[in-house]
């Protein structure tokens, strides 16, 4: 075993022990089909959350988004970003000759599945922000990718903006069913329904 | 009896273990071949709670004996991982708002493992004192260092409590496990195994009391089974099963009938308590997965432990001046 496969481990098992991270699968099964998981954005612990909770084996071609600037800053992060979670890096700061969403695109092309927050950033209201618009191009472009609304409960107590720390509290991962493709849908409303989507996910109401 | 007194130590505890675990093994093929049978919807119910209730016994049955078999220190670890699981649900239904952040982190990882290093060393004067004293005058003064007036007292409560059931209360088991009698050198393991069987005997019993006595219950709105009568009834069940066990025990009869009633009685008042927490908490029991987390149940059998535990040790302890 390679020491980014244990590192993985370690933090898979610390995840579960911290936070149980169980799993629901309610609307489709832990397959190994190409899938971009888009959920809500509470907190820094939410990717290895839904991580943890995906089996083992879903785990290896499942991948997240990290900042490229952020992520790369120092040999650690970039050793824990690009070998233990195999992150797409992408740019923050927009240029104009490069689309900021084809690292991603090729990732998907790859066949790889991908862990989005549409977001964009973390919120603490309870219900999700609007999502930006960056899931929309990606299932345009690869309208065979599963599209699969997750909700994560209960995570901003774990980790709530400013700490440092995680209290231990139980979490859950619930996975709904692949979101349908509507002809002739527009942009806005594919975004309000895949929202929807998400918070009909919320425990207790699915 | 008298065969079974002038057995070494290892060998006595281990023929405990040896019928604990025939016992179970029976059950279970009894609840196997019971199983094969047609029933009935309302059968199935039953036959469902009883294999739940079942697995939980034969989990509870092997952390015994793995606490026994891996000595004070395995024994303390391990009642501190269940310690810690159990806090993990409790903290998880009860709803703490960003301020007690920093009591949480207190509670977790100083106060728990604090607790339990002084069970496993045997520091029993401390042991005692730590939580009651220290921890519940230090939790508040963090909670009002994070800054946060809102529910403050309330939010207080439910950290203290939880750390009173699933801490302080859950100590006790690897210190009983420890205690050292005159003449009773390493059968710590009886103590709790008498604790852990009047506590459930007392449970069952109250509750096939109140089945069988349809008297008006006590507190209607938090448990429709629990009446005075059949708590009384409970509680002698336990204590007259103590009583006939007194010979694995350092207590003689009468006294082993006492602390069985003391202990039974407290097991069973803890698992109304606990339901009218569950009942705030609006879950059913504490597994049911649907309601909001993956909680696992543990507290549902962990409570009348950890009441019966703590109330039992400092009987014994005071009488006996151990």
């Amino acid at each position: 075993m390679s020491r980014a496969e244990a590192m993985g481990l370690l933090l898979a098992f610390v995840a579960r022990l911290i936070t149980g991270a169980q799993g629901h699968w309610k609307g489709c099964p832990p397959k190994a089909e190409q899938r971009i998981y888009f959920a809500n954005h509470q907190s820094h612990f939410d990717w290895v959350l839904i991580w943890a909770a995906l089996p083992q084996e879903l785990r290896v071609n499942t991948r997240p988004i990290a900042a490229r600037d952020y992520w790369t800053s120092s040999p650690f992060k970039a050793w824990l970003t690009r070998e233990v979670f195999r992150a797409v890096y992408v740019n923050r700061q927009r240029t104009d000759d490069q689309d900021p969403l084809e690292p991603l695109l090729e990732a998907l092309s790859h066949g790889d599945s991908l862990v989005i927050f549409p977001e964009g950033t973390r919120s603490n209201k309870g219900e999700p922000q609007a999502f930006k618009s960056g899931l929309y191009h990606l299932a345009q472009a690869h309208p065979q990718v599963q599209l699969i609304p997750t909700w994560i409960d209960n995570v901003q107590r774990v980790m709530p903006k400013g700490e440092v720390v995680p209290v231990p509290i139980l979490c859950t991962v619930t996975f709904g069913a692949p979101l349908t493709r509507v002809d002739g849908e527009d942009k806005a409303g594919f975004l309000e329904r895949a929202r929807a989507a998400v918070l009909a996910m919320r425990s207790g109401r699915a | 009896m008298s065969a079974l007194r002038t057995l070494p130590v290892g060998g006595q505890v281990a023929l405990l273990f040896v019928i604990l675990f025939g016992v179970l093994v029976l059950a279970s093929i009894g609840w196997f071949v019971w199983s094969l049978r047609e029933i009935s919807d309302g059968a199935q119910a039953r036959h469902e709670r009883f294999k739940r209730d079942l697995r939980a016994v034969w989990v509870g049955a092997t952390l015994f004996w793995l606490a026994w078999v891996s000595g004070a220190v395995g024994a303390t670890l391990l009642f501190g991982i269940v310690s810690f699981l159990a806090l993990r649900e409790f903290i998880t239904l009860m709803h703490t708002s960003r301020g007690d952040h920093r009591s949480l982190l207190l509670a977790f990882f100083v106060v728990l493992p604090l607790q339990f290093t002084l069970a496993g060393g045997r520091w029993f004067d401390l042991f005692t004192v730590f939580i009651p004293v220290y921890v519940f005058l230090a939790i508040p003064v963090v909670s009002a260092l994070a800054d946060d007036p809102q529910r403050f007292l309330e939010r207080n409560a439910k950290i203290q409590w939880g750390i009173m059931v699933c801490v302080y209360g859950l100590s006790h088991a690897p210190a009983l496990l420890l205690l050292e009698f005159r003449d009773y050198d390493g059968r710590g393991a009886f103590l709790l195994f008498l604790l852990v069987m009047v506590a459930a005997c007392a449970q069952i019993g109250q509750e096939a009391a109140s089945r069988w006595l349809r008297t008006r219950p006590t507190a209607r709105h938090i448990d429709r089974s629990f009446s005075a009568r059949a708590w009384l009834i409970g509680a002698t069940a336990g204590a007259v099963l103590g009583a006939a066990l007194y010979w694995i025990t350092p207590f003689k009869a009468p006294q082993a009938f006492a602390l069985s009633f003391i202990a039974g009685g407290a097991g069973t008042l803890g698992g109304l308590v606990m339901r009218a927490l569950k009942k705030d908490a609006g879950v059913a029991w504490w597994g049911n997965a649907s309601a909001v987390t993956g909680a696992v149940g543990l507290l549902d059998r962990v409570a009348p432990l950890a009441f019966a535990a703590p109330v039992f040790f400092h009987s014994v302890r005071w009488y006996f001046k151990v």
